[in-house]
């Protein structure tokens, strides 16, 4: 629905562009392919690892090593596996709704998807092409330590 | 040629990795095999209109305009629209990068394209409406309620963190690209 939108929109913005100026809408044209070409060898270099890293970290593989956890251990388990994973929302949040139905806790749900949506080890090359190193592995860092409060706040707030 | 190979050394060794992976244990191969076809055709759907979308954004708006809006001297407003124009994002983080590299070559400030980053990455509007349908309204809005405030917070961090030679250096880069 929302990539139909994306589609047209982008489809009128053309039609807009070359009615008032063809030579600014060629430009347009050939900076966006410079800059997709540009950023492509990474993009396509993280998605490979991010197949390979899903093998190993699955639905099931994450239920098992988040279903049986508690307390501190289990929020800190929680992080690093929503930091290393890219998982889609449609999938995570159900993943999540189903490991709290089977007793998962709800600090350690708060901690995955947090974690899961604000920190990327894996695609941390394609950042650092963009931010550099430094600005890319701070983010990194403090968006997990936030998601620690992120957690705390959850298990006392949503309960 | 070496150009070309150097580019793609990182692609390269992925693929080794995911071949190696083939011999060592073929059923988690296929596993790695399905996930890539997912994500491979989640960037080609996504990926490309955003691109197209930086094209224009680049051509038609003039510099001084994204500075007026966005810029150091933007204030309160600058920093609400960071946090909407990520919000109403559409795609994975690495999405984000370029759209981010246009906002500093239009004059947007630092610390807005920090903001951006971090609306984008967790504050994402469908996202939210996914994450209520499953984890319920509580959880959903517990969790905006602290990030929103959050994002603003590491944003403002990682702005005292970076020194302005290294921004400047991040800028030229950007504009390179």
């Amino acid at each position: 629905m929302l990539n139909v939108a994306l589609y047209i929109i982008c489809l009128l913005i053309i039609a807009l562009s070359w009615w008032k100026d063809k030579q600014k809408t060629k430009l347009a044209l050939v900076k966006a392919w410079k800059s997709f070409e540009n950023i492509l060898p990474q993009f396509l270099g993280v998605l490979v690892l991010i197949g390979i890293m899903l093998a190993y970290l699955d639905t099931n593989t994450i239920s098992k090593l988040l279903g049986n956890q508690s307390g501190w251990w289990g929020i800190i388990i929680a992080a690093m596996i929503g930091a290393v994973t890219l998982i889609p929302g449609f999938v995570a949040f159900p993943t999540a709704a189903l490991l709290l139905k089977n007793g998962a806790g709800l600090m350690q749900m708060g901690a995955f998807v947090s974690t899961l949506m604000m920190v990327g080890i894996v695609t941390m090359p394609v950042e650092i092409k963009y931010f550099g190193r430094k600005l890319t592995i701070y983010r990194n860092l403090l968006a997990f330590l936030f998601s620690f409060l992120v957690a705390w706040v959850i298990g006392v707030a949503a309960k | 040629m070496s150009k070309l190979i150097k580019r793609y050394s990182f692609f390269v060794v992925a693929l080794l990795a995911m071949a190696m992976l083939a011999i060592w244990d073929w059923s988690r191969e296929v596993k790695a095999l399905h996930v890539l076809y997912f994500s491979l055709q989640e960037m080609l759907l996504v990926i490309p209109p955003i691109f197209l979308l930086l094209g224009f954004l680049d051509v038609w708006v003039p510099k001084e305009t994204m500075t007026r809006y966005m810029g150091p001297e933007a204030g309160i407003k600058g920093v609400l629209l960071a946090v909407f124009i990520g919000s109403a994002a559409a795609g994975p983080l690495y999405g984000a990068f370029p759209v981010a590299a246009v906002l500093m070559k239009k004059g947007v400030s630092f610390t807005n394209i920090l903001i951006f980053i971090g609306a984008w990455s967790t504050t994402k509007i469908p996202m939210f409406l996914f994450e209520m349908a499953a984890l319920g309204p509580k959880f959903a809005w517990t969790r905006l309620a602290v990030d929103i405030p959050g994002i603003i917070i590491i944003a403002w961090v990682l702005n005292r963190i970076v020194s302005s030679k290294e921004k400047a250096a991040i800028i030229q880069n950007a504009a390179n690209l």
